[in-house]
This record gives structure tokens, C-alpha cells and sequence, in this order.
């Protein structure tokens, strides 16, 4: 609170409002560290690195040739620095590439054998690791809904559920490193094919050192019979994260795939550089969706994530569809674009984004639609909330391309500032090269309104509640996306980032 | 219920401003009493004042609620202290349901009073039967706090918060501006069903007119922040045909 005497208040702004959002620093609910052995590769980065990365996820030669390339490739590329963003140097060299936790060295066969210490984390973040967890608390129209959870703790998958019922539907649903021996195919035919390796810095990285993530395969006319769920989380100390996940969707198929993430809190600065791969083939239909809420650094701007992230769907075929929405609240510096490659006629892509920002955190995050095929449809909304020192920037690409006749995007980028020591920027990129596409953008700054809070007040409500309450109003629209049971956690983590001892 | 004494204030941004220059008023529980006086006479203030919007500093004076010291609460303590304001202009709040803004009141309240939260079958049999009684469409309660209401949908919708919340003392601030006469008479009508012997009402309005609806025991005439002149509903009547010139002469004489 102390910085709050050269906190200078501009005229109109409520003092306890800058008070509250001082004090929403400190209020991280989920930084404490497992005791968990870990088994390290050496520190630092180089082809041995990558050799044993690959060694002991047991894989092929081509896809250890690919990593290489990658390695290779990444040594000649430079840190991207044309984003909004002050990044601290990273000394690649000091990071860990792949750390496990010990016990899990042998694969448990069961739940019941992975170690009580990592579920006893689950528990403490809310994860419903276990199925009869997974379905209690959530409201559905009478049925309960069923949701698939492939935990991964650090860089190994530790448990995945409902892994019959998938089965059945033929749905394959595992980490990429078992996909990598159950159906080398499939890998080798997408990997890379979204996101090439050298796509850019981080995404040659991730290329070169991924551990593990996802793969999802929905075959031909399947309509996934539950969501799909992931959880992340880091938490050995100065490892790098680098997941990968890619989601191949045949024609005619539907998937919602849900990602969440919560990080334990230390002091050391945290690289993650995950890459999402989404293939979506004729007529079929992926639903993306985020929340996100890694430890974003204390209110010095001490420690905290860094997020590098390089997530794209190619709408391949004709009527493909891709939905991501994204709810950004943690992380130091978040770097992230998830994007969507319009190439198949009447494909469509949607963006719906909400991004937090407070103390001292960076955002630069936004989307890109290219659009390739004719009569192709993107429609981009993106909530931006700043708080304390925090700088949030919307950066997004439109392009239509010459042959992407009768194509349309519409684009809503709202700003919200809380206190007079944020930012907010809106930095669109639009390229029409036909004459027949539309383009509409439509950009708002507003703040949080001492009457909104002096109503909510006199009913009753406490200026946290009213706070909360307002920003998930302005939220609204990007929140009624997701999934009803991400939905509810989404607001309840909006509310968690802006709470606060007011006074 | 309600006791207001020697209140005076001023702007917090400019302390030249001073509004309220002692103002005194007692209103007993079961009590309706209107203020009337002419524009900038400190009615509006006084409501804020009371319900503890930012901008104001208190120098001199109280008030109390039931005894309890009002001015040394949050607005939020005041409200689950029994305090309501109908808000003259009310606030709209974009992407908030109706719905979900009562309902968090209402259970913010309960809690701060050590009760027991209302499950979300609870609050919505109460609030559709309320909401009927007014005439409040139940579209409107799904619509966004506000926003896109009608003068009159908004003003009802004040009356509809403050029979949810069941206050034991509510100001009105100017609940007739903007009112046809339809709607002033189901406001009124609202108003007048939640009169009861453990609750009072400060009723601010320029105009006689709503007082032949809500028919006050008091009347004052506030003028230059302070109460000039006291009386039964006549004095309404008196104003309504003389205008304030005569009073404030009077007054300053």
C-alpha cells in the first residue's frame, strides 16, 4: 500500500478504487510448491539436449531428425521484439528441457497409483482428476456432462480418463509422446504441418524440446461424446514448459477441447513456449477454449510466467470451422495469438478473448484470420482489462486474400482500465487485396465507473463484488462462449484476480 | 429510525462548496415524509450523503439509523443496515442480468447480516411474484441492469430492488422525474404496499403531484441545505399553488 503516497489520482478516479487494485496483488490462491523428486536432464540447450529429449520419449529417427532441424533452425533466429512488451533477456542455457517428476518414472497403470501428493495438488487447484470429481458441481440441462482429463504434471501425462468411452467412439485421445509409438501415422502425417518448425523463435523451440502434450484424432463423422480436457501446470523449478498439442478433426467430426492451468508461485522467472496445432478437415468443427492462470509475477512485478505461446487451426477444407476463446488472466508476459487459416471455401473462424492484466503484467495477445478461401467468415471479440502497472495490448491481423472473394470479418477489440497507471492498445492489422471482402472493426476504451460501483455498493454488494460484478458483465459476451463449467470457473477466476483488501 | 442532526457538508474537491448547513430530521418507523424545495436547495445531496457516495466531506454533525452512527459506515454497511436509495438516475450496467445483480445484492446483504444466502429457487419465486406485482416483465429481468430500460422500466425496476431487499429506510430521490402518469401511479402503488410500522420512507420531489399517490405525514422545505419550513401534506398543497417564493421570503425573513 505504501505506493500508493506517489500514487498520483487523476481527476474522477475513485481513491479506493486505485486502493483495490493495488491490493489485488498478493492474492494468488495457488503458489505453493509440491515436494516432489524430480529427475533432471543436465541444465542448458544443444543437440545432445534434444538427443535425449527424444531418447527418452523413446522415438523414432525421423522425428528426432525433425527435432534437430528445428534446434538447428532455432540457432539462427532472434527473439521476436516487435510486440508491446519489455522482456527481460532469457538465458536459454540456464533453463531445464525436460524434468519429470520421479515417481512417475514407472507409468502408473491406475489412478490409484499415482502418487497421493500430485492429485492432493489437483485437489488444492480444484481439479477433478478423478471421474466422480470431474461431473460433481456441474450444472447441466439434467444430464451430466462428461469431461475427458488428461493431466499433465510438468512434462508427463499422469492420468487419462474416460479413455474407453473414446475408445468406442473411436475418439483417440492421448499424450502426443504415446501417440508418438501408438500411431506414428497420424503424427508424422500433421506435426508441424500448422505450425511449421520454423514458424517463429518460440515455435522452433518448442519444436526442437517438447516433452509432451496432447493429440486428439476425431475420426470422420464422429460427434466427440464428452469435452475434452486438459490441465498444465508447472512446477519444478527454472523448467521450461514446451507442450505440444495437436488436434487433427476428420471430415464432418466435432470436438470442444478445454485447456486450464494454474501454476504454483516462486520467484524464479518461467519460460513456457507451448504450440497448438489444430487440423480441421471438411465440414468439421473445433471449439478451443483457455483459461489461464499461471502465476503472474507478485506486486513488484517479481517473479511470474512467461508465456510465449504459438496456437493456429488450418480451416484445410471447405466449411471447416475453428472456435478459440481464451480467458487470460495470469502469466508475467503473455505473447500469444491463437489464429485461424481460412483456406477451405465458406470456412469460418471465431476469436473470443478475455485478457487481465494487473500489477505489473504484460499482455500482447490477439489473433490472426487469413483469409484464403472464398466466402470465408472470421468474427474477432476481445475484452481487455487493465489494472495497477499492467500495459494490454490487442494486436490482430486481418487479411483477405485476393482469391478470398465475398469474405467478411468483424472485429470488436473493448478496452477496460481500472486506476490511471494501466494501458491499454489496440494495434489492428488489416490487408484487403479483393474487392468483394468486408471488413469491419470497431475498438472502445472505457473505465470502471465510480457510479457502477456506488450502485453496486448502496445494494449491498462490497467494492470487490462490484468490481467483479461489472468486469465479468463487460466480459459477458466472450464468457457465454465457453463451456458451461469453464464458464463458471472463468468468472470465478475473474473475480479471484481483481479481489483485494479494500482500505 | 432516522436521525439526522445539525448535518453540514461540503464538496471533498472544493471545500468552498458547502450544500448541507445544518440540516435536522427525525422520522419515526412507520413514517413517510417528503422533502421538497427548489433546485440546487442540497435534496439529492442530502441522499448521497446519507448513503455514503464518494465527494462529500461531512464537517459537522450526524446521523443515525437506528441509532447506529451512518456517516462512519461503508455504503455497503449502510445498505445491510437498512438503508436504501432509489436512485434518481439509475445505473446501467452492461452485460449484468437484472437477475444476477439482485441476487448478489440481496445474498451480499444476508451475509454481511449473518443469515443464510437465498438458493437460487428461493430468490427466483420471490422475485417473480415482486416483479409481477409491478408489472415488471420477466424478459426485463433477464435484460442487462438498465440498460436499453424506458424512464419508467427503470424506476420500477428501483421499486422492484427495494422490494427485494426489504429496507427499513428508503429515500426516494426524485423517483417521479421522467414519469408519466401510469407509470407514477404503479410506482406509487409499489411504494405504497411495502409501507409497513417497521419502515419509513424520505420521499425528494419537486412536485406536489406524487404526493396525491404516496401521501406523506411530513412535509419539509429544504432550501440553501437546510430544512426552512414543516408541516402535514397541506404544505405540499401550499407550494403546489404558490410556488417556493412566499415560503422562502418567509424563511429569511
Amino acid at each position: 500500500m505504501a505506493a500508493l503516497d506517489e500514487t498520483q489520482l487523476r481527476e474522477g478516479v475513485d481513491r479506493e478504487t486505485v486502493e483495490t487494485v493495488q491490493s489485488m496483488a498478493g492474492t494468488y490462491k495457488h503458489g505453493w510448491e509440491t515436494e516432489i523428486e524430480m529427475e533432471f536432464a543436465p541444465k542448458g540447450l544443444n543437440e545432445d539436449i534434444v538427443r535425449l529429449i527424444s531418447e527418452k520419449n523413446n522415438e523414432p529417427e525421423w522425428l528426432l531428425e525433425w527435432r534437430l532441424a528445428a534446434y538447428r533452425r532455432w540457432l539462427t533466429m532472434e527473439s521476436p521484439d516487435w510486440a508491446m512488451l519489455d522482456i527481460p533477456m532469457i538465458d536459454y542455457q540456464e533453463q531445464y528441457y525436460y524434468a519429470k517428476p520421479k515417481s512417475m518414472v514407472e507409468k502408473p497403470k491406475s489412478l490409484d497409483e499415482v502418487d497421493p501428493k500430485l492429485l492432493e495438488t489437483y485437489a488444492k487447484l480444484g481439479i477433478p482428476l478423478k471421474e466422480q470429481a470431474i461431473l460433481a458441481g456441474v450444472e447441466g440441462a439434467g444430464e451430466e456432462r462428461k469431461v475427458a482429463v488428461d493431466a499433465v504434471f510438468d512434462s508427463v501425462s499422469v492420468g487419462t480418463t474416460f479413455k474407453k468411452e473414446l475408445a468406442a467412439a473411436g475418439v483417440i485421445f492421448c499424450s502426443i509422446s504415446e501417440a508418438v509409438q501408438d500411431h506414428p501415422e497420424l503424427v508424422k502425417k500433421y506435426l508441424g504441418t500448422v505450425v511449421p518448425q520454423n514458424d517463429n523463435y518460440f515455435a522452433a523451440l518448442n519444436s526442437a524440446v517438447f516433452s509432451d502434450g496432447s493429440f486428439v484424432y476425431i475420426p470422420k463423422g464422429v460427434r466427440c461424446p464428452m469435452e475434452l480436457s486438459t490441465y498444465f501446470r508447472i512446477n519444478a523449478e527454472n523448467t521450461g514448459q514446451f507442450e505440444r498439442t495437436l488436434i487433427v478433426a476428420e471430415k464432418g467430426s466435432y470436438v470442444s477441447y478445454l485447456e486450464g492451468c494454474t501454476a504454483p508461485k516462486r520467484d524464479e522467472n518461467q519460460l513456457h513456449a507451448a504450440v497448438v496445432e489444430i487440423v480441421v478437415l471438411e465440414d468439421a468443427e473445433v471449439k478451443y477454449s483457455t483459461v489461464q492462470n499461471w502465476f503472474p509475477g507478485d506486486e513488484n512485478g517479481k517473479g511470474g510466467i512467461y508465456n510465449f505461446v504459438t496456437k493456429r487451426a488450418d480451416c484445410r477444407e471447405d466449411r471447416a470451422k475453428c472456435m478459440w476463446t481464451q480467458v487470460e488472466t495470469g502469466s508475467a508476459i503473455t505473447w500469444k495469438y491463437p489464429s485461424c487459416i481460412l483456406r477451405g471455401d465458406d470456412s469460418q473462424g471465431e476469436f473470443y478473448s478475455i485478457a487481465i492484466a494487473n500489477n505489473w503484467q504484460q499482455a500482447d495477445t490477439g489473433t490472426k484470420m487469413v483469409h484464403l478461401g472464398r466466402n470465408t467468415r472470421s468474427r474477432i471479440v476481445s475484452k481487455g482489462i487493465s489494472a495497477g502497472h499492467a500495459q494490454n495490448t490487442y494486436r490482430g491481423l486481418v487479411s483477405m486474400h485476393p482469391k478470398a472473394k465475398d469474405s467478411r470479418n468483424y472485429t470488436q477489440c473493448d478496452s477496460l482500465l481500472i486506476g490511471d497507471q494501466c494501458g491499454a492498445h489496440t494495434v489492428p492489422y488489416i490487408e484487403v487485396r479483393n474487392a468483394s471482402s468486408r471488413v469491419e472493426h470497431e475498438a472502445t476504451t472505457s473505465k470502471v465507473d465510480d457510479d457502477q460501483l456506488f450502485y453496486c455498493r448502496q445494494r449491498g454488494m462490497d467494492e470487490e463484488e462490484a468490481v467483479a460484478l461489472v468486469v465479468n458483465g463487460f466480459c459477458k459476451e466472450v464468457l457465454q462462449e465457453l463451456p458451461m463449467e469453464f464458464a463458471m470457473e472463468a468468472q470465478a477466476l475473474v473475480a479471484i484476480s481483481l479481489e483485494g483488501s479494500v482500505g | 429510525m432516522l436521525e439526522i442532526n445539525n448535518l453540514h457538508c461540503e464538496l471533498e474537491d472544493d471545500t468552498e462548496v458547502k450544500i448541507l448547513k445544518g440540516l435536522s430530521l427525525t422520522v419515526k418507523p412507520g413514517e413517510v415524509h417528503a422533502i421538497m424545495g427548489p433546485n440546487g436547495s442540497g435534496k439529492s445531496t442530502l441522499s448521497y450523503v446519507l448513503s455514503g457516495r464518494d465527494g462529500y466531506e461531512v464537517t459537522e454533525g450526524s446521523a443515525t439509523l437506528e441509532g447506529e452512527d451512518l456517516l462512519d459506515m461503508e455504503p455497503e454497511e449502510r445498505a445491510a443496515a437498512g438503508l436504501f436509495l432509489a436512485f434518481q438516475y439509475p445505473v446501467e450496467i452492461p452485460g449484468v442480468g437484472n437477475m444476477t445483480f439482485l441476487r448478489t445484492a440481496v445474498n451480499a446483504q444476508r451475509k454481511a447480516r449473518g443469515e443464510e444466502e437465498l438458493s437460487a429457487g428461493e430468490f427466483l419465486k420471490i422475485i417473480r411474484a415482486k416483479a409481477k406485482e409491478l408489472q415488471i416483465e420477466p424478459e426485463m429481468l433477464k435484460r442487462p441492469v438498465n440498460v436499453g430500460f424506458s424512464g419508467g422500466e427503470k424506476k420500477r425496476n428501483e421499486i422492484l430492488q427495494m422490494a427485494m431487499l426489504e429496507p427499513k429506510m428508503c429515500i426516494l430521490d426524485e423517483t417521479d422525474s421522467g414519469l408519466d402518469v401510469d407509470a407514477m401511479k404503479l410506482v406509487s402503488d409499489g411504494v405504497n404496499a411495502l409501507r409497513a410500522s417497521d419502515r419509513a420512507f424520505l420521499v425528494i420531489t419537486h412536485y406536489q403531484r406524487l404526493l396525491n399517490h404516496i401521501k406523506p405525514d411530513v412535509v419539509h422545505i429544504m432550501s440553501e441545505g437546510r430544512i426552512i419550513k414543516s408541516g402535514g401534506p397541506e404544505l405540499a398543497l401550499e407550494v403546489e399553488e404558490n410556488g417556493y417564493g412566499d415560503l422562502l421570503a418567509e424563511a429569511n425573513a
